[in-house]
């Protein structure tokens, strides 16, 4: 009784923090990009502009949520959900700290992949759904992008898997006591931090909502909320990525003096920042470039990475 | 063809061109401004200056006028050639020294000659430092601006005033640089032609005084083929229109018709459109008594059904001259032909069909303008052509220079070359014989005139068939005048190449028209060339006889009879086609009085309801002229409001009644279905749907478009109206769409917009629609020719001569005088007709006013039908004694006419 | 790979600079005078209104935003009887002022043109008539032009011979 009272506290408490936090990002992106490009961003709305998520939420929610005469209703309306309701689902296994986690499931990792992918399907549907020709351009290449993806991604982590031994997130933070595993997995967390881009089609893979090519890609024809929600959602996806890279890579909620949750949080903070950086600073990719880069550099890369690491955990720890 | 060489390269050209003409007729850009299709060369500007070599060896070559050279066999030229560009861009520069800084306040700014020939020759900077030369103006009237400071002395006004058109009060004055084109005083410019001084004048010097108060660029002018409304001769115009009102009419160049040139009536009477008194809301009385009370469509129809729907037998239709073919077959099939009446009286419609029936029966063809402009002998019996069809007079005059032409050809001098010609010809004049009730200063160029009651004039026709051919009748008693007259035309008639009889509606004369037919076949059995060409009273006049219906006395006596109660009443005013009395009590007997019209009249205010019709320029349709050439005319603009075509009022009236008789009305969708269906229901328009391209006719796809491709102001016009831009109206019945967006070359010619070419904005852009310069437009296609004469050879000659003309003691008869400004139901209504419409007098010969003891603006006393006038006198020695003439200006028709009436003296109180 | 690393580096360095934004509207920025902005029309120096009329503006216009409608005063002098600018459409190229023979239509500094409706875009010839010369002092086009108006005769105007005597026979 105890116990379910206070996961179903945790579960409350992550469900607040996750999307207080997607909609202060938008605020915090809008001012780092400003800082970076010699120019104040968002400043006018409360302190350092700090209202302007709120004013943005006004606006948003007061917009006419329109559903296009030629979209296929149903389909139209669930899309958006899905990349919600998915990228929450991966945060159910995230340990913030030892005591602070949804469910620490023993395939962990698994499901975070397995719910990872499924969030392509919102993209896809709703390109579908928009029945526009540069929707289901956007969805298509979503599609094609997050299956490539996909792949190495969680090769990628098959590495931090083998020198943890278990697919607990709990365990595999638990197993950098001594050496975070970005030293050991140096090429793991690069591949890792690529497909994660990928994966939240953020800057430089943001060829599916191609604004130059696509209109809006698989979002043009939404408005509103709607529309919101795949933003929330993609915030959601950087949150999700920083911070499976703080735990996989980055020894989770461990380092001295400050207590676990704040050391979790600098960390995933700080990569959140270098998303932004990037988005800042790389051009977006050519679609042929980006599957030449995947299927023919980092699909290999990640397979020497799991071969190496294979071989030499073999070296160490012979099988009985 | 001769061989010439411009530029290296070898072209085939006419011989009998000039240079000039040649080179435009290549599509070469050589700047010119004396020269003129129809007027010639006199080589006064020096602007078409070209190099010409002797030989292929001749490199230093000298210098020509184009236009002063003929286009012989093997001539080498250069338009390209250095010293000649610098030798024209100098001309240029030497015109412009003293041409004002007014192109912003110029109405000619935008389509102007010297405009694009400036640009063509490069001159950009003015070197020119000291001061200009200034003129002053004159007021030329209401229809023609005067702007002497623009001036670039090329004479093309004066050359096209009094050579061409004949006018005399306008000349050259003062010398050196000082020489002043314009009246001795200030007046107004009389010729009834002036109006062309607007399109001959390269620059600003005369400009259209009617555009002045709506004034508008020529880019911003929608614009689309029209057919003048304003008599019977159905000369091509291009109307157009801006901020829905209609704004001006420029002349649309068809080379058998009107050619270069329209009449001031047809030019400047297009106001009307814009009228205070135009019928614009549908308008209802519940009662006789009662106000009436505008009423919107959809209520209107709702009541009209049911009365319509009833007894369809018991509503008689009245035609018009005036309106379209698709109008009145549109109200034949509503009523019935039965109940079709045409709307004009026993006698004018028995005149029209006389007319078509001797066109149709005889072997003399109807001659077009040009064939006019082309005869070597014109007689005209009995038409008062310079005020019933003042461009077919035009035409005549021109036909008077045919045979001086002979002795300049005999000279080898070419014909373009216009001074030399006038030189060799002297005064001479080809054989013009008129014979009419009055003179005017245009039977001052016939050879000789002959002046008569209409049965004298008859008399002379039938005399001079008589002395072509001794089958046909010959009066019985003969004024031996009359008699060696008619010798002398016959003998001239019968040398000639190209002969044409020229008669018409005006004396209101069966005989008249019957003894022109006779003189044109008499000559016709002999030879094969000579045509017949006749003048109605409107536009559509035999157009309706070729549909043929009732008269206006039938449908009084079905009315009165009881067996029909509800009239419906098509573009027509009663009262200009019967006496008052019997339109009274028709109009009153009637249950319901129906009118369709554009314009407030005397009928309207009878009507129990009144439907909005649209002008001609907010219509589409096909209209018949004199010749029997059916010529479609285009809407401009989309109608305001309620008003629509008559025939889609018809159409819904039909439907609305939904009677089973009208239910294949209700798929008239649009022109072409009307068409299609009158192609159909009478065999002799079988050919309609050949006027002009249907409205599926696409060029590239694309609609042509009636705004120019620089209309100006489309995000502004409506938006005090409304922010959304409304899409522009889409025309349902013509290939031409309401947007400057669409098709920008050259269509073909029915649907020809605007005459624009890249570095020709003025109206000579037109030289570059022609394949021959002054020839057929590309892609013409002139109309169809509804009326074919018979080819057999043998006639059947009219024998009804009448009687001489005796003079009564106890009265007068009463002719009608047409006035060109005035008697014109639609110009009449134009503001700037007012101040050219003659006040209404009587003209009686001065011995019958020394009779009567009335002198010269005295007033006298005569009766029309029942009711008496008092107009004061004028005397006129051209006047037949016995005759009086009455001018046919607003408030007078002539109905009754001739009548014979007494006259007296006028006791003033 | 390393040019990626150092382009990333240098944005990142950016962070470290001073903004170039001028914080409009309590900063408000030099703007030149000629400025495209807010078009308007101006008078003549003897204070009548400049433009003649001629729609040059509007058919410059590559929008169509200006309609117009060219009259005459009884002693011959242009001017516009109605103008009008759709300033929701004006795209503030500036050709009308080039294609202004009479320096007549000006743009000027004023940007500020913001409005919760549309239709108070639609500026009519009193919202768009000043009372100066605008950019431009002292050109006045009658004085230039030929055309006689009220108080100028023909022969009075700049560089204008007194009217030719048609009755003279002096060389």
């Amino acid at each position: 009784m105890n116990e379910t009272a206070s996961t179903l506290l945790i579960i409350a408490g992550v469900l607040v923090t996750l999307l207080t936090l997607s909609a202060l990002l938008i605020w915090l992106e809008r001012r780092l990009l400003g800082f970076w490009q010699e120019r104040y961003g968002p400043n006018r709305v409360g302190p350092f502009g700090l209202l302007q998520v709120v004013a943005d939420m006004i606006k948003i929610f007061m917009k006419e949520d329109w559903v296009p005469p030629f979209a296929d209703k149903a389909v139209f309306v669930i899309a958006p959900a899905v990349i919600i309701v998915t990228i929450l689902m991966s945060f159910a296994v995230v340990p913030f700290t030892p005591s602070i986690v949804v469910a620490d499931l023993n395939v962990g990792l698994l499901f975070f992949l397995a719910m990872s992918s499924l969030s392509a399907y919102s993209v896809v549907l709703a390109g579908w759904a928009s029945n526009n020709k540069y929707s289901l351009l956007g969805g298509l290449r979503a599609s094609a992008q997050m299956l490539s993806y996909e792949v190495f991604m969680g090769l990628s982590l098959m590495g931090v898997v083998m020198l943890a031994g278990s697919f607990s997130l709990r365990d595999i933070v638990a197993a950098q006591q001594g050496v975070w595993f970005c030293i050991p997995q140096v090429l793991g967390f690069i591949i890792f931090l690529i497909a994660g881009l990928a994966e939240t089609k953020r800057v430089p893979f943001d060829i599916p909502e191609a604004e130059a090519e696509l209109v809006a890609g698989f979002h043009t024809e939404y408005s509103g909320m709607k529309f919101g929600m795949f933003f929330v959602g993609e915030y959601l996806g950087i949150i999700l990525i920083s911070a499976m890279i703080t735990v996989l890579f980055f020894g989770g909620w461990q380092g001295p003096w400050l207590p676990p949750v704040v050391w979790f949080s600098i960390k995933t903070f700080l990569f959140i920042c270098l998303f932004i950086l990037l988005r800042a600073a790389l051009p977006r990719l050519r679609f042929d470039q980006l599957m030449t880069f995947g299927w023919k550099v980092m699909l290999p890369l990640a397979l020497v990475n799991l071969t190496v690491t294979g071989a030499l955990v073999l070296v160490g720890h012979p099988p009985e | 063809m001769a061989g010439i060489i411009v530029d290296d390269r070898p072209y085939q050209v006419d011989e009998r061109e000039n240079l000039l003409q040649a080179c435009l007729s290549l599509g070469f850009n050589l700047p010119y401004f004396c020269w003129h299709p129809a007027l010639g060369s006199v080589g006064a500007c020096r602007q078409c200056a070209v190099k010409q070599f002797r030989n292929e060896h001749d490199r230093e070559g000298h210098l020509v006028m184009a236009c002063m050279t003929p286009a012989a066999d093997g001539t080498r030229i250069s338009i390209e050639d250095p010293e000649a560009k610098t030798f024209r861009a100098s001309v240029i520069e030497w015109m412009m020294a003293n041409h004002p800084h007014d192109c912003p306040v110029c109405d000619e700014g935008g389509e102007c000659h010297l405009q694009d020939m400036t640009v063509m020759t490069g001159h950009a900077y003015r070197r020119y430092r000291f001061t200009k030369r200034t003129f002053r103006n004159q007021d030329l009237g209401p229809f023609i601006t005067h702007e002497m400071n623009r001036c670039i002395q090329c004479y093309r006004c004066v050359r096209f005033y009094r050579n061409y058109a004949g006018g005399r009060d306008f000349d050259a004055f003062g010398s050196r640089n000082h020489v002043y084109f314009g009246r001795h005083e200030d007046g107004a410019l009389e010729n009834e032609f002036s109006g062309n001084l607007v399109e001959v004048c390269p620059t600003g010097v005369f400009d259209d005084k009617t555009l002045m108060p709506h004034y508008t660029r020529k880019w911003d002018l929608q614009t689309a083929p029209s057919v003048c409304t304003h008599c019977s001769l159905g000369c091509n115009t291009i109307a157009g229109e801006r901020y829905g009102t209609l704004r001006r009419i420029l002349n649309r160049y068809h080379s058998e018709v009107n050619g270069y040139f329209l009449c001031d009536r047809g030019r400047f009477g297009y106001d009307f459109v814009n009228s205070e008194a135009r019928i614009r809301r549908p308008k209802f009385r519940p009662n006789r008594d009662s106000q009436a009370i505008t009423m919107d469509k959809e209520m209107l129809l709702r009541e009209l059904g049911p009365l319509l729907a009833d007894k369809p037998s018991r509503i008689i239709g009245i035609g018009s001259p005036r309106a379209s073919l698709e109008a009145n077959f549109a109200l034949r099939e509503l009523v019935g032909s039965e109940r079709f009446s045409l709307g004009l009286s026993a006698r004018d419609a028995g005149l029209s069909s006389l007319i078509l029936d001797i066109l149709r029966r005889g072997p003399a063809p109807s001659a077009s303008i040009h064939d006019v402009e082309q005869a070597d002998a014109v007689l005209v019996l009995g038409e008062d052509l310079i005020n019933q069809a003042p461009r077919l007079a035009l035409a005549v005059r021109q036909s008077v220079c045919q045979q001086p032409m002979q002795i300049a050809d005999k000279l080898g001098i070419p014909r373009w070359h216009d001074a030399a010609v006038r030189e060799a010809a002297h005064a001479r004049l080809g054989p013009l014989f008129i014979a009419a009730p009055h003179s005017n200063w245009f039977t001052d160029v016939a050879t000789e005139t002959y002046h008569g009651a209409p049965d004298d004039l008859a008399a002379l026709g039938f005399a001079v068939a008589h002395e072509l051919d001794q089958a046909s009748p010959t009066p019985s008693i003969l004024n031996p005048a009359i008699g060696s007259l008619a010798k002398r035309i016959a003998a001239v008639l019968r040398q000639a190449k190209r002969p044409i009889v020229i008669s018409g509606t005006a004396c209101k004369s069966e005989t008249v028209i019957q003894s022109a037919a006779n003189v044109a076949w008499a000559l016709c059995k002999t030879r094969t060339t000579a045509k017949l060409c006749y003048c109605l009273p409107e536009s559509n006049s035999l157009g309706l006889a070729m549909l043929g219906g009732k008269s206006l006395e039938d449908a009084f006596s079905v009315v009165k009879d009881g067996e029909a109660n509800t009239i419906l009443i098509l573009e027509n005013d009663l009262y200009r086609r019967a006496d008052p009395l019997p339109v009274d009590a028709f109009l009153k007997t009637a249950s319901k009085v129906i009118l369709l019209d554009n314009l407030e009249h005397d009928t309207m205010s009878k009507a129990d309801m009144v439907l909005p019709a649209g002008t001609f320029a907010e219509s589409d349709g096909t209209l018949v002229n004199n010749e029997g050439r059916a010529q479609r005319f285009y809407q401009v603009f989309p109608a305001e409001g309620d008003v629509q075509e008559s025939w889609r009022w018809i159409r819904d009236l039909a439907v609305a009644s939904g009677h089973p008789r009208q239910s294949n009305m209700a798929a008239w969708h649009k022109l072409d279905d009307v068409v299609a269906a009158l192609a159909d229901a009478i065999p002799t328009f079988q050919r309609l749907t050949e006027v002009a391209p249907p409205e599926k006719f696409r060029m590239v796809g694309q609609k042509i478009p009636r705004q120019t491709h620089r209309f100006t102001g489309r995000t502004a016009i409506h938006a005090p109206l409304t922010m959304h831009e409304p899409k522009p109206v889409e025309d349902a019945d013509s290939p031409l769409s309401f947007s400057m967006e669409g098709y920008l070359g050259q269509p073909p010619s029915p649907l020809i917009t605007h005459y624009w070419t890249p570095g020709w904005n003025s109206v000579q852009a037109l030289n570059k629609f022609q394949n021959e310069v002054g020839g057929p437009l590309r892609q013409e296609m002139p109309g169809v020719q509804l009326i074919e004469s018979s080819d057999k050879r043998t006639v059947m000659y009219f024998t009804d001569v009448p009687a001489p003309f005796q003079a009564r003691d106890d009265g007068w008869l009463i002719l009608p005088w047409y006035q060109v400004f005035g008697s014109e139901e639609l110009s009449a209504r134009a503001s700037a007709m007012a101040e050219r419409i003659p006040k209404p007098v009587l003209m009686l010969h001065p011995d019958d006013a020394a009779r009567l003891r009335v002198k010269s603006g005295e007033r006298a006393e005569f009766a029309l039908g029942d009711r008496l006038h008092r107009l004061p006198v004028k005397l006129g020695a051209a006047v037949p004694r016995g005759t009086a003439a009455l001018t046919i200006v607003p408030g007078f028709t002539d109905t009754a006419l001739p009548t014979w009436s007494p006259i007296i003296r006028a006791v003033e109180s | 790979m390393l040019k990626l690393l150092k382009g990333i580096w240098l944005v990142f360095l950016h962070a470290f600079t001073r903004p170039v934004t001028v914080q409009y509207p309590e900063e408000k920025p030099y703007l030149p005078p000629r400025w495209r902005g807010r078009i308007i029309l101006s008078r003549d120096p003897d204070g009548e209104e400049r433009c003649v009329g001629c729609y040059l503006c509007s058919v410059a216009c590559p929008v169509g935003c200006i309609a117009l409608q060219a009259t005459e005063d009884e002693h011959g002098r242009r001017y516009p009887a109605w103008f009008r600018i759709n300033f929701s459409r004006c795209i503030f190229c500036g050709y009308c002022e080039e294609a202004c023979p009479t320096y007549a239509i000006q743009l000027t500094t004023d940007f500020e043109l913001s409005e919760h409706d549309r239709r108070n875009l639609v500026y009519e010839k009193e919202h768009l008539l000043i009372s100066g010369t605008g950019k431009y002092p002292g050109y006045n086009f009658y004085r230039v032009s030929g055309l006689r108006i009220g108080g100028k005769d023909k022969g009075e105007a700049e560089h204008e011979a007194a009217p030719t005597d048609l009755r003279s026979l002096m060389p």
